[in-house]
């Protein structure tokens, strides 16, 4: 097994991951050139060190690789996204009976506006999103990538869900 | 439980990250209170939304292909996609040292033949990876043809061989020697044969027998086949000879 060649070993552990590699670095990045640059770029450094890979998740994995490129990209290219943001205590949150209004606006949101809502949100925060409701990673999963506690996983969540819910809200009285 | 300890429970909950234990002290409190019910059912909302919106991105035919192309052609180097760096380093080597690196890239007819059959070995082979064997499938050549307009700037011939005992299966947009291919897939019974059709300055023909696979290099109305299976050389020519006609 340990001859097996670095491209095959590549293709079996990095490549099934390129769609979930793609989709994080496409939201990260906010545009398909920069997200093709750094998919491109953690792949290459995900087979140069593929040595390091010790077997278990690849997924988390690849896409530790992955944030890691698209935040260093982000702070070269975009200092201003990634102002890092306070991670209260989430018992800061507002009451969760406030709630109960947002949900009628999320029945008429399309796509784009949603896209839009995703696109305002920090980019921390957007990246708990996307790794929890697109990818549907563990707090564990998103905790190791992200390199933050858990706490910290679940309060940008609820934070992250808390903005979402009233920019659909809010725009869901602008266009109706 | 009050709804202040509810409060950072409830994401947890409705994501499934709670023991047995927590997520009944949560179902106890939601059966009898309406605010935090109405918060749960608004997250419930949100996930499904977000779910079933199409937000995810699939990554690019083309940059699947370019990072294979890094990765089998240039294994321990690493090459990115701005290369101008490289190339003006490349110049500075001078008009000697790039004489002698086009001689480097383009190596006597046999070795390039043996070049050619192993990429497009490895590239087959990739294609048998689950998921990656079709961009577009069908076997309706009217449907795979027109696929291919906008992608590749030439148009393979594409036919459907089903009566013959070679189905068309699909087609795919795959990278070889350097150049962006049509990849045209047939099966023959358990047998998958990838045909890679691209546009050559010099078109290569001839059989290779290789590590288990066959690859049969012809000329097709003047563009380059490379044909590759893991199917019997027999069969494999006569499937070649169809593509001829």
């Amino acid at each position: 097994m340990s001859a097996t060649e670095p491209s095959t070993q590549f293709e079996q552990i990095v490549m099934p991951h390129l769609d979930a590699a793609y989709n994080l670095a496409r939201w990260l990045a906010g545009n398909d050139h920069d997200a093709e640059d750094i998919a491109q770029e953690a792949s290459l450094r995900a087979f140069r060190f593929l040595g390091s890979f010790r077997g278990g998740n690849s997924r988390s994995w690849v896409l530790t690789i992955v944030r890691n490129t698209a935040f260093t990209w982000l702070k070269q290219n975009r200092p201003q996204a990634v102002v890092s943001i306070g991670d209260e205590e989430l018992n800061t949150i507002e009451d969760p009976a406030a709630l109960k209004n947002h949900s009628s606006a999320l029945h008429h949101a399309d796509r784009d506006v949603l896209h839009a809502a995703l696109e305002s949100l920090p980019v921390e925060f957007r990246e708990a999103l996307i790794l929890r409701e697109l990818e549907g990673l563990s707090y564990k999963e998103i905790a190791d990538i992200a390199d933050v506690p858990i706490g910290t996983v679940m309060s940008r969540l609820a934070r992250a869900r808390k903005q979402l819910q009233e920019y659909l809200s809010q725009k869901g009285d602008v266009t109706k | 439980m009050n709804c202040q300890e509810m409060n950072p429970l409830l994401h947890a909950y409705v994501d499934g990250e709670l023991d047995l234990m927590r997520s009944l002290d949560v179902e106890g409190h939601l059966k009898t209170c309406a605010a935090c019910t109405a918060a749960r059912r608004s997250l419930q909302s949100l996930h499904s939304t977000l779910r079933h919106s199409d937000l995810s991105y699939s990554a690019p035919v083309s940059l699947r292909n370019r990072i294979l192309a890094e990765v089998s052609n240039k294994p321990g180097e690493t090459r990115t996609r701005k290369s101008a760096p490289w190339l003006w380093q490349w110049l500075a080597v001078g008009a000697l040292g790039f004489a002698a690196l086009t001689v480097m890239l383009r190596p006597g007819g046999t070795s390039n033949q043996d070049r050619l059959a192993d990429e497009a070995i490895s590239s087959h082979v990739r294609s048998l990876m689950p998921g990656h064997l079709t961009d577009v499938v069908s076997s309706d050549q009217h449907t795979v043809k027109p696929w291919f307009n906008g992608k590749i700037d030439f148009a393979p011939t594409v036919k459907d061989f089903a009566t013959n005992g070679f189905p068309l299966i699909g087609g795919r947009l795959d990278y070889l020697n350097d150049h962006p291919v049509a990849a045209l897939i047939y099966k023959r019974n358990q047998h998958t044969i990838n045909v890679f059709v691209w546009p050559a300055a010099h078109i290569e023909s001839g059989i290779i027998q290789t590590r288990g696979y066959n690859v049969i290099n012809e000329d097709v109305n003047g563009l380059q086949y490379s044909i590759v299976s893991d199917l019997n050389r027999n069969e494999l020519s006569d499937f070649a000879r169809l593509l001829q006609q």
